[in-house]
């Protein structure tokens, strides 16, 4: 599974590199995306559904949140 | 225009500004919304020329007159009063604060943002009216602008779904 460290960027930093490591994602694989912006939990859900890709998971522990977001075919 | 995307909405903003805070509306929003297959064209006229030049080093913010601004500074917040502002030097000093904490704080800088924009094929247009009054050529800005009028900008905001003036 790819994975994204976005840890300590702040808005839109996050979804400017989810968009970009997404590319190299094939269609119905999985991005995994570290981060520690709090914003980052509503952007990701307005990001997955305007762009059609799937957010599997979102959860935070510890500060970090994670995401999991399925590539659209 | 046909797409494959699932999102084929389009927008423009109008960019008015040339300080470094002014700059991060527009191209936060453009940089974000091409991020989610919009299609975006950016229309520089006036200050927000200055957004293209080559060099960006010259961003500054001005904190005379703007009372909304206040500094993080050691647990408390710092504003600046005009009297203050007004010296020499004041904005220059604010503004290498302010790359300080954009720095500290994981904020994009504008160059990386701007080279997002081009990334992702942001249409970024120059006003050919401005560039005569302040007397740049294209020579000035970056590479792969187009340059255009009020008519080449009404065209594309009625092709669009989003038109912001910043």
């Amino acid at each position: 599974m790819a994975e994204l460290d976005a840890r300590g960027l702040n808005c839109p930093l996050p979804i400017l590199k989810a968009k970009k490591a997404l590319k190299d994602v094939a269609a119905g694989d999985t991005l995994k995306v570290l981060s520690t912006d709090p914003g980052s939990v509503n952007d990701f859900e307005s990001f997955c559904r305007t762009t059609g890709n799937e957010l599997l998971e979102s959860g935070e522990e510890g500060g970090i949140f994670t995401y999991l977001i399925k590539k659209s075919g | 225009m046909p797409t494959t995307e699932t999102n084929a909405k389009k927008m423009t903003i109008i960019v008015t500004k040339g300080t470094l805070d002014w700059a991060y509306p527009p191209f936060i929003l453009a940089t974000t919304a091409a991020a989610m297959d919009v299609e975006v064209s950016m229309f520089f006229t006036f200050y927000g020329l200055q957004l293209l030049k080559k060099d960006l080093d010259h961003l500054q913010i001005s904190t005379l007159g703007n009372p909304g601004m206040e500094m993080p500074l050691m647990g408390m917040h710092m504003k600046m009063p005009n009297i203050v502002s007004a010296l020499p030097g004041v904005d220059a000093a604010c503004s290498t604060m302010m790359k300080n904490l954009i720095k500290k704080k994981g904020v994009a800088s504008i160059p990386d943002l701007r080279e997002a924009a081009v990334d992702c094929e942001i249409k970024l247009i120059g006003c050919q009216m401005t560039m005569d009054l302040f007397e740049w050529s294209k020579d000035d800005m970056i590479d792969g602008i187009e340059i255009g009028g009020a008519a080449t900008y009404m065209e594309m905001a009625l092709n669009s779904d989003i038109n912001l003036f910043i």
